[in-house]
């Protein structure tokens, strides 16, 4: 193992957390999905992937200024999260888990297909209006990418939380969430905020592909950060959004130091592993996760 | 398979249960095996045979991890590792102690079977999203160990090379002859899978998917049970990665990552989950799926597309079709295709007086 320096994990830890940030707005999308309807989404990453590329593709393609191509992914993936509810899971309600699953796997597949098709197969560049030159805080360096994308995270997690907490339409998504039967006898169209939820997590989806679509660039590898959605709603809990959050920063900075004093050794690739690993120490220990409610049923 | 009788007229549980249900299904059974193992090999050509034998090898895949998922009800995304696990642990006993067939296939599947069990422990206490997910992570730590660890992999590009089986002295060089050989352990997965269905532990398993706690009240050790169901299907898994290893001549880890987790389950959800028929017809459709969307398109696409756009189209379209057939059967017909087969069969048992 590598001497431990201060400095350098110091700044691995900052960059972590500035990436876990993001993690948490993608896991986001997630949770609010899990939290109102039950059904778990494989395809938040090709949710991203494919908003990234509306965003990168319009304003490519059709010589879009970014503002307006950021809006335009936006509508799309509400209109898509929308459509998405309606078509494929309304008519799985009330079917067994795994055919959720496996719908919002074929979902992935035809997405990536889809995306690849429309956008061709080359890697193509989101300019975020910001700067290039890294920040220099003292002795760390910040590229002002990662900064923004968690000012954005910060943002729009804040604004969720207001959301499920205050606003009329959280309050009944949580009451869906809770119990169906009682939120239908309360006057609550359930079927109304199941859309509702998607489109959300649709919203959630678009900020997120445009921020890491301008960090990492935008192809089918972008996909893959949705791998990285497990372990963070694992650790955080499955319906929780501080949940989402902290889940994020812990998997962005565990990665990251791993990253930074196990890869030397391994050779590589522990980025990758590390979560995973944390995520079954944890399913082993509090499947529920450090925020998740508490849902017990013994067999 | 193909005659029915007019009606039901069973009056014993055993008549109900036997593998034959009608004296004239050994007939048919027969007729099957002389078509399948005399007159495929003497007249398709080799090419054909070679997409036929992957059809063989992911037909074992498929009813392993119809076992799991349609019979026991337990999800797993991680039947590629163990795949991988089967793989390896051949490759590596017929590379340095120069086992053969007889033992090496075993022992990929034993081997695939105990990592399976172990995965399968957390099934007590996390059930159908966690035990997704908890599978997701064995299939990511498990690529992730194989490809790092020199002992396991073979050091670079984490790949070993294997001969073909030698059969008592010959090796099996040809296709066709790989397809014999292939062909054997189709069959015994098949009887083996049908017979564990009709027997004490497939009845638990059945009565765990339908309602697992009235299983538990009856008296079945579901957590048993589960790593029953683990075990084998993950047997099945690493014979799978044991043949394809085989087919291939070389044990990769990236003939395993987690898109092949996703083929097999597609093809249980398109055959049917919790059938063998379907597990085969699944097989054979995600199987050929690719092959023919290639075909399709190099044959009738060159109208439309250039030669380049082609080579783009073909993969991408491979996935819309694929991503968009789950969704199609899921919503549809979510007993698959096995249950359009017995709807076709039915409709002919009293044709052409149907009323």
């Amino acid at each position: 193992m590598p001497e431990f320096d201060l400095q350098f994990t110091i700044a691995l830890v900052t960059n972590g957390l500035l990436i876990g940030l993001m993690y948490a707005l993608i896991a986001l999308g997630f949770v609010l999905v899990y939290k109102a309807t039950d059904a778990i989404n494989f395809a938040q990453g090709e949710f991203v992937m494919f908003a990234a590329f509306i965003c990168a593709g319009a304003a490519d393609l059709a010589g879009m200024p970014f503002w307006v191509a950021a809006a335009l992914a936006l509508a799309g993936m509400i209109a898509f999260g929308f459509g998405f509810e309606r078509v494929v899971l309304r008519p799985l309600l009330g079917r067994p888990i795994i055919a959720v699953i496996m719908a919002t796997i074929g979902i992935a597949a035809l997405l990536r297909g889809v995306a690849t098709l429309a956008f061709g197969g080359g890697t193509r560049a989101i300019a975020l209006p910001v700067d290039d030159e890294p920040l220099f805080l003292g002795p760390l360096m910040l590229p002002p990418v990662q900064l923004v994308g968690a000012a954005v995270s910060l943002v729009f997690l804040a604004a969720f939380t207001w959301l499920f907490l205050k606003s009329r339409m959280g309050v009944a998504m949580r009451a869906v969430a809770e119990s169906q039967q009682v939120a239908t006898a309360m006057g609550i169209d359930v079927r109304r905020y199941f859309a509702f939820a998607w489109a959300l997590a649709g919203v959630v989806s678009a900020l997120g592909g445009i921020v890491w679509g301008g960090m990492l660039g935008v192809d089918n590898q972008l996909a893959l950060i949705g791998l990285k959605v497990f372990p963070v709603v694992i650790l955080g809990g499955l319906d929780s959004v501080v949940g989402a959050v902290v889940g994020g920063l812990i998997v962005g900075v565990v990665e990251n130091l791993a990253a930074g004093y196990f890869d030397p050794i391994v050779g590589g690739g522990t980025k990758d592993f590390a979560p995973y690993v944390l995520m079954i120490a944890m399913l082993m220990i509090r499947p529920y996760g450090m925020f998740g409610s508490r849902r017990i049923e013994r067999v | 398979m193909f005659h029915r009788e007019s009606g039901v007229f069973k009056t014993t549980y055993g008549a109900d249960m036997a593998l034959f249900p009608l004296p004239v299904a050994r007939w048919t059974v027969l007729a099957m095996a002389a078509v399948f193992i005399v007159l495929v090999p003497l007249t398709v050509g080799e090419y054909y045979v070679s997409i036929i034998n992957l059809i063989l090898i992911a037909v074992v895949g498929a009813l392993g991890l119809n076992i799991l998922v349609g019979y026991t009800g337990q999800i797993s995304i991680g039947h590629g590792a163990f795949m991988s696990v089967g793989a390896y642990t051949a490759a590596n006993l017929i590379t340095r102690l120069d086992a053969p067939f007889w033992l090496a296939l075993p022992a990929g599947g034993a081997m695939a079977a105990l990592v399976g069990a172990l995965v399968g422990i957390p099934s007590l206490r996390i059930k159908g999203l966690y035990l997704a997910i908890a599978t997701l992570a064995a299939q990511l730590i498990i690529e992730w160990t194989i490809n790092h660890v020199p002992w396991i992999s073979g050091g670079i590009q984490a790949s070993i090379e294997v001969p073909r089986p030698t059969f008592f002295g010959v090796q099996l060089r040809s296709q066709v002859q790989l397809y014999l050989f292939l062909m054997a352990f189709v069959v015994i997965a098949i009887v083996a899978t049908m017979n564990l269905m009709r027997s004490r532990i497939g009845r638990a398993f059945i009565a765990i998917r339908d309602q697992d706690i009235a299983a538990e009240i009856i008296g079945i050790d579901i957590f048993r049970y589960k790593l029953w169901a683990f075990a084998i299907s993950s047997f099945y898994a690493g014979v799978t990665g044991v043949l394809y290893t085989y087919y291939l001549g070389i044990a990769n880890y990236e003939q395993f990552q987690i898109g092949v987790s996703i083929d097999y389950l597609a093809m249980i959800i398109i055959g049917g989950l919790g059938s063998v028929l379907g597990s085969i017809f699944g097989a054979i459709f995600v199987t050929l799926l690719p092959i023919a969307t290639r075909w399709i398109l190099e044959g009738v696409g060159g109208f439309f597309f250039s030669q380049a756009d082609l080579l783009n189209i073909i993969p991408n379209l491979r996935l819309i079709l694929f991503g968009g057939l789950i969704i199609v059967f899921l919503a549809l017909e979510p007993e698959g295709l096995a249950r359009l087969w017995r709807n076709i069969v039915s409709y002919f048992r009293v044709w052409p007086f149907s009323y």
